[in-house]
């Protein structure tokens, strides 16, 4: 398998603030029509990588090169800057029409008009918003405002997409809505993005890998199910949260149920999904109960299996227990169960858990 | 009382009858404050853009001097215009003096900082990130200067309001750089400062009401503007 051709690559990576280093990327590739994204608390760096990435702030150190070809500060960061977009939090619509918005940047590009119409019409059909056109953007919604400014950053065909926390400020459903165009723009046209978040299911849903930043660094970047699953250090591990996320493809849909096959063991979910599409199964700890051996009927848990135990992890008021079923488990217990059942690492044990329990995470189709 | 409804009656007859001497008053007024106000307009824009996007040592104590500027006392700027204008003085040469170039001088100098000190606030007042949301569009530095003092453009007006009812009121400067010369210099309140102490309440009258109508409908048409493209 050989790697995907880079269309970013970053090299010592060095921004500073006031004397502080606020932003430290060694090395970091992206690949052609890759998508990232970049999770980690506020102040973590995020912004200020993806404004560095923009070249929209002065690099105290570190080269990027595009395509191969290194940056530098003067003609050809422009020719750069051309070829990406971004998308802030805010919308930062400029004070004239939807259309005079989606047009801006190829107008600041030199683009005829003749040309634009065609295009603007095209991206605000993109994102459902063709019925503005004419409208101000000052009297539009906010998620609206949204929409448009992504029609704004995709009406300039950029190679790159950087997506600096474009929801936050969304109520949830307006927000689903959006990330549902989001994909469905990013992967036809291939477009390369980093999007910056603070919600893991944004970044699960979304990313090919994820990033996860604390400080100005990286800590860890790789596919969600690796970053989830196999956090590097402490940090990312309570950043990511300690669920089992686990991949694979739905089958055998029955009464609102289906099969999920994940390393030869088949899981029982529930919700609406395809045959054959790829979901992401999120088990939480606390969800998974541990018992000494196969009860007859006594649980109404679906998915029961038998684990031997990997590691016990005291965590405060209860214990953390990794389980190696076939696949990987994490179950929470507490101490006073863990003393009943005498829980010992590499001990046999049964672990279940509902099928209602498990949160499913939808990937896109797998074919298209 | 008769004193004041007979100049009135004056006045209007003045106004009515196209007086020619009222009239010639009355545009070179406009001429030299509006030729001021757009070189204010031009420097004060650029200027205060330039300063808003910019950050140095010392930034604060300009914006300051600037703030301090915007309520010069026309009659300073009069003595320093003067003084620079006199035949000794370092702009002696040009020979300007007692001319409608050197009250447009005066009154440019009174206007910039008033333009200046608005144009700063109006683009600080815009969203931290609308600057970089600008050359993430693409923008080279001029476009994305002239974009957002186009944004800027409804508190921009109130500057261009402001700058103009300045320098059209101010009495100080243009007596002092004009020398309130018959046909040649005389604008509507260098006129009105002279008809009322000569006792010619009429004519001042006269001035003074084409001087507020003036500054009504010239802040009508700006008002307008605004209003049609406000915000929400």
């Amino acid at each position: 398998m050989s790697a995907p051709p880079s269309i970013l690559e970053i090299k010592d990576l060095k921004v500073q603030k006031g004397g502080i280093l606020v932003l430290e990327i060694p090395d970091l590739a992206i690949a052609q029509g890759e998508i990232i994204s970049l999770i980690g608390p506020n102040g973590a760096g995020k912004t200020t990588f993806l404004q560095a990435l923009a070249c929209l702030i002065k690099l105290s150190k570190g080269e990027i090169y595009f395509k191969g070809g290194k940056i530098s500060a003067n003609h050809s960061a422009l020719e750069y800057r051309r070829r990406l977009a971004m998308v802030f939090q805010d919308p930062l619509l400029f004070d004239t029409t939807v259309f005079e918005n989606v047009a801006s940047g190829l107008k600041i590009r030199g683009i005829p008009k003749k040309e634009t119409k065609g295009i603007v019409r095209e991206n605000l059909d993109r994102f459902g918003i063709a019925h503005l056109l004419h409208r101000s953007a000052r009297k539009i919604s906010g998620g609206e405002a949204q929409r448009v400014a992504l029609a704004r950053a995709f009406a300039t065909q950029p190679e790159i997409l950087l997506l600096d926390e474009p929801f936050a400020s969304l109520d949830p459903p307006t927000r689903e809505a959006l990330l549902e165009d989001l994909e469905s723009v990013l992967r036809p046209t291939k477009t390369t993005a980093l999007l910056a978040t603070h919600d893991r299911m944004e970044a699960l849903r979304l990313s090919d890998r994820i990033g996860v930043m604390n400080k100005g660094r990286i800590l860890q970047v790789g596919p969600p199910g690796e970053v989830m699953n196999q956090p590097l250090n402490e940090f990312v591990a309570s950043f990511v949260g300690i669920e089992t996320i686990l991949t694979g493809q739905a089958s055998k849909k029955e009464r609102g149920s289906f099969l999920v096959s994940i390393m030869g063991r088949e899981i029982e979910a529930v919700g609406e999904v395809e045959p054959g599409e790829t979901v992401v199964l999120c088990i939480r700890p606390e969800n998974v109960t541990l018992s000494p051996f196969f009860s007859q009927g006594a649980t109404s848990a679906r998915n029961v299996f038998a684990g031997r135990i990997t590691k016990i992890i005291p965590m405060g008021l209860f214990y953390k227990v990794q389980l190696n079923c076939g696949f990987p488990l994490v179950a929470f217990v507490t101490g006073h169960s863990l003393e009943n059942l005498a829980l010992q690492e590499g001990q046999e044990v049964v672990a279940s858990f509902k099928a209602t329990s498990i949160h499913v995470v939808r990937k896109r189709q797998v074919s298209s | 009382m008769d004193l004041i409804f007979d100049g009135i009656k004056k006045a209007f007859w003045l106004l009515l009858t196209f007086d020619p001497e009222v009239l010639s008053i009355t545009l070179l007024s406009l001429r030299v404050s509006g030729t001021a106000t757009l070189i204010s307009l031009i420097i004060g824009i650029s200027a205060g853009a330039a300063l808003a996007l910019s950050e140095f040592p010392g930034k604060k104590f300009l914006v300051s001097l600037i703030n301090t500027g915007m309520g010069l006392p026309p009659v300073v700027v009069g003595l320093f215009v003067t003084i620079f204008l006199w035949r000794s003085g370092p702009l002696g040469f040009l020979g300007i003096l007692y001319t409608p170039a050197a009250m447009i001088l005066a009154q440019a100098v009174i206007a910039t900082p008033i333009v200046m000190g608005i144009t700063l606030a109006a683009i600080q007042a815009l969203p931290k990130n609308l600057r970089l949301q600008i050359l993430a569009l693409g923008a080279t530095r001029f476009q994305m200067v002239w974009i957002l003092v186009k944004e800027a453009k409804l508190p921009l007006l109130a500057g261009v309001m402001a700058g103009f009812g300045g320098v059209i009121s101010e009495v100080g400067a243009s007596i002092m750089v004009g020398g309130n010369i018959k046909g040649y210099s005389r604008v509507l309140t260098t006129a009105t400062v002279m008809e009322t102490s000569r006792g010619n309440f009429d004519v001042a009258i006269a001035l003074g009401i084409i001087l507020l109508l003036m500054a009504y409908f010239i802040n009508l048409i700006l008002t307008q503007i605004q209003q049609r493209e406000r915000p929400r």
